[in-house]
């Protein structure tokens, strides 16, 4: 044994190399505990693209139309679409294109046309009369039934069909402009976003509209203003317990009180809006307030002894300075709301609606109920739009957030 | 007039009041150089802008809210409304047509009875509309023409617009009081009526949760409100399966965040952590509900589990955990990066390696931090309702087997209120009991969370 090195016994050795051992563990553990999380994120988003790139896509036929043979005409003098429309269905169009069809392709494909496929004809003729004059040929969407059996998936009996017509080039899978230009429908080959997408854009600028100023003017109250007293007191603890209330608690008061003050106004941007505004608000004053502690008070000083009055020194000099780290957080807040779906179900936008809302009172959805409400079909073709309509989202929170840490990284100033 | 062009209208007197006053105020100076005006052009402007705008908005506001009730009144003064039926579901779905037809909303009216209203209808509104619009646009000239002749060189108009100003930034911050009296006024009103039908005692300690909407209002059974299969079941979910995937996967990572990755992979890492945070609660349901479900089923199986089934209490837990990672993970970096360096320094003297600092002196000392962080994250947990409305399931199961179907608080009060029961039945009301106590639990754990961190935050200063 030696007795100098007092330390370096095997024993000691053995006990160092097992405590290096348990340090590695515990890194690993660490390192794998965060790479499990990101990879969890990574297979969320993967599988989301992967079920959702279809949902992009939609199945078309080539269908021949020889209109030469045929009397049909654009009432002169119209120029609206729907008329036009109105007045080609008056006119029997659709018979004229499932006559086509079955002549080009055969009686069993052109049963598997689209029921609505004709519209596109007709919208087609309304921006160009001049297709009238000859032999054209369109895409028309087909059934959901026939686009399964191209998957490959489906009823059995069609996909033989949709083998031939598939190696004929008459039936073919192409991108879906469409998807994010039309609004819900029962069948999944005729769904779109825009609708959903609308709603949410009026709903978030009802909720912009009203969050951002009270929320900035309550931080702005808070800091710079209020006496401490047992009322301000009370504000700051109903803010702070606001912001971690949970969201469904707001649809609650939502339907308790907004719709109990406009009932005619069920599902309507505007009360969705006002719901989400409610919720939003504490995040913003939270940001906000934290933006202007950091505003340092010389400069405050500064305006004060130039002769600003106390509303002066705020707006003119603490606020533009503030500014960034309160979009910031307005803009996290709205991002928040924008992904939010409790709280809209409760106040009835769970709707089926068609058409997309023409203001703030019509009936609207917004796109995370949409993927709520399209989630609860057992189509396939449902699953991917689901997922496509998901990708879209994904991808509005993502841009939001990259323009937080934008402006973040910025305006980011050290005094 | 719709109400978005009557805020046009009103935004426009504005303006207009405001150029016109600050026009003014440019006068006197020009009037007269030598004269030194109390105030900014600009602020004579504001002043009389908020002279129309305010009354003009008041008057919009009221009116708008008393208009449908005279237009109603007023139709029912009609002859045609003669014929209604006395009272009752049909007399008033006769009404909504006919106001729905009359201003455009709809084609048309299914009931031909309603059809004569329609006419009387259009009149009373086009009349009532009228009528708003002259008091608004009266209210915003009285409003303005008496700011306007107040206006002299030494008019005071900036405190008084500042006045304005702090009594909006006081209001403003009494949203938030507003809407917590909101919340807890609609939730309580909404809650008694329900205890008034079924006993609180029933409602909290029972064992059998089956509500019928379709059931008679009068003849509740109360037996079958027994909430505690969804406490079970919430507390289940949220609590401790949640908890079990959150706890140690959020705490390791800030740990490893914080004392091992290097700043370039920090600044990598955390974002995307952060993303699990930004991912909408429906993405993660659908996610739970399409993926997740299918593969605990699966798994589950190949186990020998027999009966496993394809909404489980267990899909949710875990993609609720999964959510629920970046809260525990940034509250716990907090309080570890609050714990005083020295003391840091003075264990790793002492010989000990990184990870027995760390286990031995970092999170003892930041554990008051990482348990409110614990707590903010179950109280966020359970309330959460996405996951579990589209993966846990609607069956009541007081059961500790994590592969059943279990149902939530959430989950029942949105199965409740878009169902088809009317607003006085117990079925509909029970959700808002349900939102009570979920409100209460939430808060009473953000509460003690905020404190936790409060007392713990003053031990290092």
């Amino acid at each position: 044994m030696n007795s100098t090195g007092t330390t370096r016994s095997p024993a000691f050795e053995a006990r160092l190399k097992k405590r290096y051992a348990a340090e590695r563990r515990f890194r690993l553990a660490g390192l794998g505990a965060i790479l499990f999380s990101v990879a969890v994120l990574v297979f969320l988003l993967a599988t989301m693209t992967f079920n959702g790139i279809g949902g992009f896509q939609r199945a078309t036929l080539q269908v021949p139309v020889d209109f030469a043979s045929v009397a049909l005409n654009v009432p002169a003098g119209v120029s609206d679409t729907d008329a036009i429309v109105r007045a080609l269905e008056g006119q029997g169009l659709a018979d004229v294109v499932s006559f086509s069809a079955e002549r080009a392709l055969g009686k069993a494909a052109a049963g598997e046309i689209n029921p609505q496929g004709w519209r596109i004809v007709a919208e087609k003729i309304a921006a160009d009369p001049s297709l009238l004059q000859g032999r054209h040929v369109f895409e028309l969407p087909v059934t959901e039934s026939l686009a399964a059996a191209l998957r490959g998936d489906g009823h059995r009996e069609l996909q033989p069909l949709a083998r031939s017509l598939e190696a004929k080039g008459q039936l073919a899978t192409g991108f879906d402009s469409g998807f994010l230009a039309r609004s819900d429908a029962t069948d999944p080959q005729q769904v779109g976003i825009w609708g959903a997408l609308k709603g949410s854009i009026l709903t978030m600028i009802v909720t912009l509209a009203l969050a951002f100023p009270i929320g900035v003017l309550a931080a702005l109250y808070l800091e710079e203003y209020a006496p401490r007293n047992r009322w301000t007191d009370l504000i700051e603890v109903s803010i702070n317990n606001l912001a971690a209330v949970p969201s469904i608690i707001f649809g609650l008061l939502g339907l308790a009180l907004f719709l109990g003050l406009f009932p005619h106004m069920r599902s309507a941007p505007l009360i969705g809006g006002m719901t989400l505004a409610l919720m939003t608000m504490p995040v913003i004053v939270i940001a906000g307030r934290n933006a202007i502690k950091a505003v340092p008070p010389s400069i405050r000083d500064g305006a004060m002894a130039l002769g600003a009055s106390p509303v002066q020194v705020v707006f003119h000099h603490v606020l533009p300075l503030a500014l960034p780290g309160i979009l910031t957080g307005t803009i996290i807040g709205m991002a928040r709301a924008l992904g939010e779906t409790a709280p809209l179900l409760m106040i009835g936008m769970r709707a089926f609606v068609a058409t997309p809302p023409g203001g703030f009172t019509d009936p609207a959805t917004v796109l995370p109920v949409q993927i709520f409400l399209w989630s609860d079909e057992i189509d396939r073709g449902f699953v991917e739009r689901t997922s496509a309509a998901i990708i879209v989202l994904l991808l509005f929170l993502l841009l939001m957030n990259g323009v937080a840490i934008y402006l973040r990284n910025k305006f980011e100033k050290k005094w | 007039m719709s109400p978005s062009l009557l805020l046009l209208l009103a935004l426009g007197l504005g303006l207009t009041a405001w150029l016109a006053a600050r026009a003014r105020a440019w006068s006197f100076r020009r009037a007269d150089p030598g004269v030194r005006l109390a105030a900014l052009p600009g602020y004579h402007g504001w002043y009389v802008a908020l002279w129309v705008l305010v009354p003009a908005l008041l008057v919009a506001l009221v009116w708008n809210a008393v208009m449908p009730q005279l237009v109603l009144q007023s139709v029912l003064a009609d002859p045609a409304a003669a014929s209604l039926p006395p009272f009752g579901m049909l007399r008033d779905s006769m009404l909504a047509e006919a106001r729905a037809a009359a201003t455009g909303a709809a084609p048309g009216v299914f009931n031909p009875a309603a059809r004569a209203l329609i006419e009387p209808f259009r009149a009373a509104i086009g009349r009532f509309e009228a009528i708003g619009l002259a008091a608004l646009l009266v209210a915003a000239f009285a409003g303005g023409a008496w700011a306007f002749l107040r206006l002299k060189p030494d008019f005071a108009a900036r405190t008084r617009v500042e006045r304005a100003v702090m009594v909006a930034l006081v209001l403003a911050s009494l949203v938030a009081i507003l809407t917590t009296l909101g919340i807890f006024i609609s939730l309580v009103f909404e809650t008694v009526r329900f205890f008034g039908m079924v006993s609180p005692i029933d409602f909290l300690f029972g064992t059998h949760w089956a509500p019928d909407p379709m059931a008679r209002a009068e003849a509740v059974d109360p037996s079958r409100y027994g909430a505690l299969p969804l406490f079970w079941g919430t507390i289940y979910i949220g609590a401790i399966i949640a908890m079990i995937v959150a706890i140690p996967l959020g705490l390791m990572s800030a740990i490893y965040l914080t004392q091992y990755a290097s700043p370039r992979w920090r600044k990598w890492l955390k974002p995307a952590l952060e993303i699990l945070a930004g991912v909408p609660t429906v993405v993660y349901g659908y996610f739970a509900a399409l993926t997740v479900a299918p593969l605990v089923r699966d798994v589950a199986r190949s186990l020998g589990v027999a009966n496993a089934s394809s909404e489980s209490a267990l899909a949710a837990g875990l993609v609720m955990g999964i959510m629920i990672i970046p809260f525990v993970s940034s509250m716990a970096d907090d309080s570890i990066a609050a714990v005083p360096q020295s003391m840091r320094d003075g264990s790793l003297a002492m010989g000990a390696t990184t990870n027995e600092t760390i286990r031995r002196v970092l999170v003892p000392a930041a554990l008051p931090g990482i348990v409110a962080g614990v707590m903010l994250a179950v109280s966020r947990a359970i309330g959460e309702t996405m996951i579990v409305v589209m993966a846990a399931g609607a069956a009541a199961n007081l059961s500790a087997n994590p592969l059943e179907s279990m149902t939530t608080v959430t989950f029942q009060i949105v199965a409740m209120l878009t169902g088809e029961g009317s607003f006085d039945h117990p079925a509909t009301l029970s959700a808002f009991a349900l939102g009570f106590v979920l409100f209460l639990v939430t808060l009473t754990l953000n509460f003690i969370a905020l404190r936790v961190v409060k007392r713990f935050r003053e031990a290092y200063e």
